[in-house]
């Protein structure tokens, strides 16, 4: 009888150590995540938001460190962008930065958190090479792998030349650059270069310069519901070529606004947006699924856009590469931080919901050919394109 | 660029002209009764747009709950200054005129929603939501500071802009919207250009606004007691019109014009919920034109922007924004140079 209570009262205090090691050992792996939740871009935004939270209702744990969110509105401005991964950075000590939507946010993030040594994992595509991504990387395709499928299939289908519309910002520069680059190798002309703000309320102008070209198709470098402006003035003016456009016009919402007039559009995308079609084999088919089952008990709805996907694969990125990082190593010290940069930086072959990711040192992008589908706009259907 | 280019264009340029041309009324209307510069009226132009279009989606339009919002505070609001001033036999009415009326229409509008309505009834409820938002926004935040400078009640209004546009976010989500056009097809004229009768639409509505406008002002007691206020506030009490109520009628057309605004341009252009700062912006060039008194020189003004923005995306799709409101420069110093300078500054200290 003495006996079992000396143990109790031993297995107790052994308990109570052992907890006490715990806690103090594991401390908790902070991740700050900036995301344009309002403003111009906050239809990326707020599905951004929505994906990072199914990724932590997915993993919420990884080598018995929990991960806790800190989650910030950049007000789809740069500027708040950067002072926010200043806060989190300085006043949260996160270990690591996640964010932000729209490219220009996304780059303003990348230079502070080069500065303070903090390893970004963006899902807008990052232009950034040797030095200056020493500390980022991004889980979306690059432009330039996704307009060059897309001009590979203008190629395919015999168009000889092409009008460009985009965005007046980077986006939309950055669309036009790798556009120009692809199409100049495989011989196809483009005879126009027209750009608008994402709060004009008409093209009419722009689009009758790219009619006067004549382009055998038009490529939109834009995103979300404003890029469905050219393609209905399009429509209006009776072009009947093929029309083209970015990932960045994946939603639901962009095919509810521009309606019958971009049926027939092109666009190419990451696996996850046409998951059930893919073939069984694919890298991407299971874990699009285990993505939709986490969304599906966070938000209680289905995901229809590729935003959410981009930042849960953010989420699978730090987790894999959190799983690999010595676990001697506290969360918080700017150790921890070094070696998650290093374990991202080695990240080998991680199936993702956008295809398949690998990480070096040197270039922020990690995706490949396998990342990119493209698909056709059919009756308000995304159709996979073999 | 071609003549038929130039034609297209221009005929683009008219009907966002046209669109500027009731904005520019409806903040002309309200500046020089009031003195504000009602920066939320591009926002209630949005609303009632996203109203409409989830009319057409047969679901409940948010507006709905700011309205009822608003209607609840207008009326606490007036109650208490009712109380204040001792003068209880005048609540009743208060509380039917601020509270019932505005709820009344949000009844209807809930009542309505949520089923396959024919076009005309959805515009017309959507319209009616709109038209409180002005009137009651006002009687809550710009009435009682309604003496303050012109700076301050335009600050007032700026911030009444970001909290209606913040609304707008909770209220419609980021993503815009655009409803079905009330008229089809259209005009052809010549080879293979035609106007679209929608543009048709938009330009006949703003030239018999203009009309009814004019009308109202030269024919009616209440379009002359508007016009008496805008000419001389001290004036025009001299004579027994009360500036409340005058303003209240200011606010209440406003909010009217940009109901018609919304429901026009949303079957050509995309709306979103921060749409309406453009449009208002745009027309306030427009208003500047007009020296925020003139009517005909705003209407004029309106038009040239619109024809200016049509060209200008033309040349320079990047900088079309850029040379719209370049226009501001020269003409701010052609009027500085030509404008008599009144006694602006005392008539805001006393009131």
């Amino acid at each position: 009888m003495k006996s079992s209570t000396m143990n109790t009262a031993a297995i107790s205090f052994a308990l109570a150590v052992g907890f006490m090691a715990n806690s103090a050992g594991a401390a908790d792996l902070k991740v700050g995540f900036i995301a344009p939740l309002s403003g111009p871009i906050s239809s990326q935004g707020i599905p951004n938001a929505k994906g990072i939270q199914a990724g932590l209702k997915y993993k919420a744990e990884v080598g018995g460190r929990k991960i806790v969110l800190i989650q910030l509105d950049d007000a789809s401005d740069p500027s708040t962008s950067a002072r926010n991964a200043r806060k989190l950075i300085e006043d949260e000590k996160v270990d690591v930065i996640v964010g932000t939507g729209g490219v220009p946010g996304s780059m303003a993030i990348a230079a502070v958190a080069r500065e303070t040594k903090t390893p970004l994992v963006s899902f807008t595509p990052l232009t950034l090479a040797g030095d200056e991504s020493a500390w980022a990387v991004t889980t979306a395709q690059p432009a330039s792998l996704m307009i060059s499928a897309v001009v590979e299939h203008m190629k395919r289908a015999g168009v000889k030349s092409v009008g460009y519309i985009g965005f007046s910002d980077s986006w939309g520069d950055l669309a036009y650059a790798s556009l120009k680059k692809s199409a100049e190798s495989a011989g196809i002309k483009v005879v126009a270069d027209e750009r608008y703000a994402r709060s004009d309320n008409s093209v009419a102008g722009q689009v009758l310069k790219i009619l006067a070209a004549k382009p055998d198709a038009v490529l939109g470098g834009t995103a979300g519901t404003p890029g469905a402006l050219p393609y209905l003035a399009l429509a209006e003016r009776g072009y009947k070529g093929m029309i083209y456009g970015t990932h960045g016009l994946i939603n639901p919402d962009f095919v509810r606004v521009a309606g019958a007039s971009a049926q027939g559009l092109l666009a190419p995308t990451g696996p996850v947006m046409v998951a059930d079609q893919l073939p069984a084999n694919h890298p991407s088919k299971k874990i699009a699924a285990e993505f939709r089952a986490a969304y599906q008990q966070t938000h209680n709805a289905v995901p229809t856009d590729a935003f959410s996907a981009y930042a849960f694969d953010a989420w699978l990125v730090i987790a894999n590469a959190a799983a690999r990082v010595a676990p001697k190593l506290e969360p918080g010290t700017a150790e921890y931080r070094a070696a998650l940069r290093d374990a991202i930086f080695a990240t080998k072959e991680l199936a993702v919901t956008h295809g398949v990711l690998n990480f070096s040192p040197g270039s922020p992008n990690g995706a490949d050919s396998r990342s990119v589908v493209i698909v056709k706009l059919d009756k308000g259907q995304w159709v996979l394109q073999p | 660029m071609t003549w038929d280019v130039a034609l297209i264009l221009s005929i683009d340029g008219l009907a966002s002209g046209a669109i500027y041309l009731l904005a520019g009324l409806g903040l002309v209307l309200v500046f020089s009764v009031t003195r504000v510069i009602f920066v939320p009226f591009g926002d209630i132009a949005a609303f009632t747009a996203l109203s409409l279009a989830a009319f057409e989606a047969q679901k409940v339009p948010p507006t709905v709950g700011l309205v009822g919002t608003l209607a609840v505070l207008a009326a606490v609001a007036e109650v208490i200054s009712l109380v204040r001033k001792r003068d209880f036999s005048r609540i009743p009415a208060a509380v039917a005129w601020w509270g019932l009326l505005p709820g009344a229409i949000c009844l209807l509008a809930w009542l309505v929603a949520a089923r396959d309505l024919p076009v005309g009834v959805a515009i017309c409820v959507s319209v009616m939501l709109a038209v409180p938002i002005a009137p009651l926004i006002a009687r809550v935040a710009l009435q009682p500071i309604a003496d303050a400078s012109a700076l301050v009640l335009l600050i007032a209004s700026l911030v009444l802009h970001f909290l209606l546009s913040g609304l707008g976010l909770v209220f419609f989500g980021p993503e815009g919207a655009r409803t079905q056009p009330l008229l089809a097809g259209g005009i052809s004229i010549a080879n293979g250009f035609s106007i679209s009768a929608q543009v048709i639409l938009m330009m006949g509505s703003a030239a018999v606004l203009c009309v009814l406008f004019f009308l109202a002002f030269e024919r009616t007691v209440a379009g002359k007691a508007l016009r008496a206020t805008a000419v001389n506030r001290v004036g025009a009490r001299l004579v027994g019109i009360r500036p409340t109520r005058t303003a209240l009628l200011a606010y209440g057309c406003a909010s009217l014009l940009a109901g018609l605004i919304g429901i026009l341009i949303s079957p050509v252009t995309t709306m979103y919920y921060d749409s309406g700062l453009i449009i208002g912006l745009k027309a306030f060039v427009a208003a500047i034109i007009g020296g925020l008194s003139s009517y005909p020189l705003t209407a004029v003004g309106a038009l040239a922007v619109g024809l200016l923005e049509s060209f200008a995306s033309f040349w320079s799709g990047a900088l079309k924004d850029v040379i719209v409101f370049s226009l501001l420069i020269p003409v701010l110093m052609l009027r500085s140079h030509w404008a008599t300078h009144s006694e602006e500054e005392t008539e805001e200290i006393d009131q």
